[in-house]
């Protein structure tokens, strides 16, 4: 591991360790009550004491991320090639689109909840509404930035417009496309969690609520800090999905 | 040298270019042109930068609609891109998901022809102009000389008939410039491609043609069809000798720069 790896993982540990004991620091020195705010031992004890419960809501939250995220990408994908291929559908389509994600996704939450029910599909449902807007907008944009001399070549090579998509516009719109799934992964967490709050049995979000519920407040931070991991997870698993499949970007930047 | 007529290998006849603009008059890019293409013929378009010699060339590569005249190929009048010509833009224009080989390799693939023999022929190619050892890597890993050689492989792998060079070498400095004239004179004895090679460089028309077309201001007209007498190989002292600077200033006068 190179010195600048170390340094990656070594710096924040210390900017976290710094934070916390701050944290503990303030609460001992002011008393604060812990409905108010747990100090870190409290958290942590929560932690060691509830990690199954805790681990089995992340399950179920994680699973809603990664089918919500999925879809909105399959279906941002689809949508953003639908309206760059159609001059028509985009004149139809995209001023209704934007128009749409005016409207705060929390307000929509508890229709989806009439039409999905409360069980997971309500979730995916939202954690997809949430994410798939930056997806369709960096694929588009994406898809439109093709080099013209690219397409001169192609043209020049008589490729057919097949060929053109797939080998010449999709590659050099990768990267575009893992911009707006960096930022769709992030949207997909928070659209899950809305869904879990508005209504659910089971879920961090859901566990939040109850355990807030409960007064029982080391257990909503430590739901809290699993959020947080999961992600952080999630995220690094699509940046690392990115370098796999754009390796061009990076060696352009060594 | 003692030279036979060289068989035909294509015609313009009165191409005539006009870009309709918004807001704007039309604009005459290239007025009445018209010149024989021989058979393994190395043929420079000459002319002042913007003055429609690129048009020309689009034109041929099957990039640009002409608004007039027609383009004969062995004959026939031909529209639109051809599978059997190969062209150098004045960017390398190399892909960069691609690796060296791979992009090399891509007109071949388009055609549905990449097997081990057009693998064989890439890696020869590049070997000729100097990339063996760099065909895995990725473009932006190479210089722009590098790359431009590598897109000059790309235009030749299939083994064109034509090769269309848009300045390719316009973006090099000097030194390297030079190196890239003597690889192309030595592609095209190896080839027997027939080149026609659009630039606003006068020494690198006369050092590199058989024939060399001077083009006046836009809207582009032939100015002057120059012969380039000196034999082939022609090698870095030639560019010093007084026929080459006779030839060149014969050039110059009819691009209007010595008055």
């Amino acid at each position: 591991m190179s010195g600048q790896n170390i340094s990656r993982i070594v710096y924040p540990a210390i900017g976290i360790l710094l934070i916390v004991l701050a944290w503990q620091a303030y609460i001992v020195a002011f008393r604060v009550p812990v409905v108010v705010m747990p100090p870190p031992t409290k958290v942590m004890s929560a932690l060691a004491a509830d990690w199954r419960l805790l681990l089995v809501e992340s399950w179920t939250t994680f699973v809603e991320c990664v089918y919500g995220f999925a879809l909105a990408v399959i279906v941002g994908i689809l949508i953003a090639v639908m309206v760059t291929a159609s001059r028509g559908l985009s004149l139809m389509f995209y001023p209704i689109l934007i128009a749409t994600q005016s409207i705060p996704k929390v307000a929509i939450a508890p229709l989806v909840l009439v039409w999905f029910g409360t069980g997971i599909e309500s979730k995916i449902a939202i954690a997809f509404i949430v994410a798939f807007f930056p997806m369709v907008v960096d694929t588009a944009t994406g898809l439109r930035a093709t080099p013209e001399d690219l397409l001169d070549l192609a043209r020049s090579l008589k490729c057919t417009r097949w060929q053109i998509f797939w080998k010449i516009q999709v590659p050099s719109a990768l990267p575009f496309i893992f911009s707006g799934a960096k930022v769709a992964v992030t949207l997909a967490v928070i659209g899950a969690v809305i869904g879990e709050f508005v209504g659910s049995d089971s879920g961090l979000g859901n566990l939040v609520l109850s355990a807030n519920a409960q007064v029982n407040l080391p257990l909503v931070w430590a739901a809290l800090v699993f959020l947080s991991i999961l992600g952080m997870m999630l995220y690094a698993a699509t940046v690392v999905a990115e370098r796999i499949l754009t390796p061009w970007v990076e060696s352009a930047s060594q | 040298m003692t030279r036979e007529p060289l068989p035909s290998f294509g015609r313009l006849s009165g191409v005539r270019k006009v870009f309709d603009r918004r807001n704007d008059s039309p604009l005459v890019a290239i007025e009445d042109v018209s010149f024989d293409i021989a058979q393994g013929q190395l043929i420079s378009l000459l002319g002042p930068s913007g003055c429609g010699k690129t048009t020309v060339l689009r034109i041929l590569a099957g990039l640009t609609e002409a608004t007039s005249g027609t383009v004969e190929i062995r004959g026939r009048p031909v529209t639109g891109a051809q599978r059997d010509f190969g062209v150098a833009f004045q960017a390398p224009t190399l892909m960069p998901w691609r690796s060296i080989i791979e992009n090399v390799l891509f007109p071949m693939e388009v055609q549905g022809r990449k097997d081990g023999a057009a693998r064989d022929r890439a890696r020869e190619l590049l070997k000729l102009v100097g990339l063996e050892g760099f065909e895995q890597v990725y473009p932006k890993q190479l210089s722009g000389g590098m790359q431009q050689r590598a897109a000059l492989c790309r235009a030749l792998i299939h083994e064109p008939t034509l090769l269309l060079m848009d300045e390719p070498f316009g973006a090099l400095d000097e030194l390297t410039r030079m190196e890239m004239n003597d690889l192309l004179l030595d592609i095209r004895r190896l080839t027997k491609a027939t080149v026609l090679f659009v630039t606003h460089s006068i020494s690198e028309a006369v050092y590199l043609s058989d024939v060399v077309l001077v083009f006046s201001k836009r809207p582009a007209r032939i100015a002057l069809r120059l012969e380039i007498d000196i034999p082939y190989p022609r090698s870095i002292n030639v560019r010093y000798s007084e026929h080459f600077n006779r030839l060149e200033q014969q050039a110059s006068i009819a691009l209007g720069v010595n008055r």
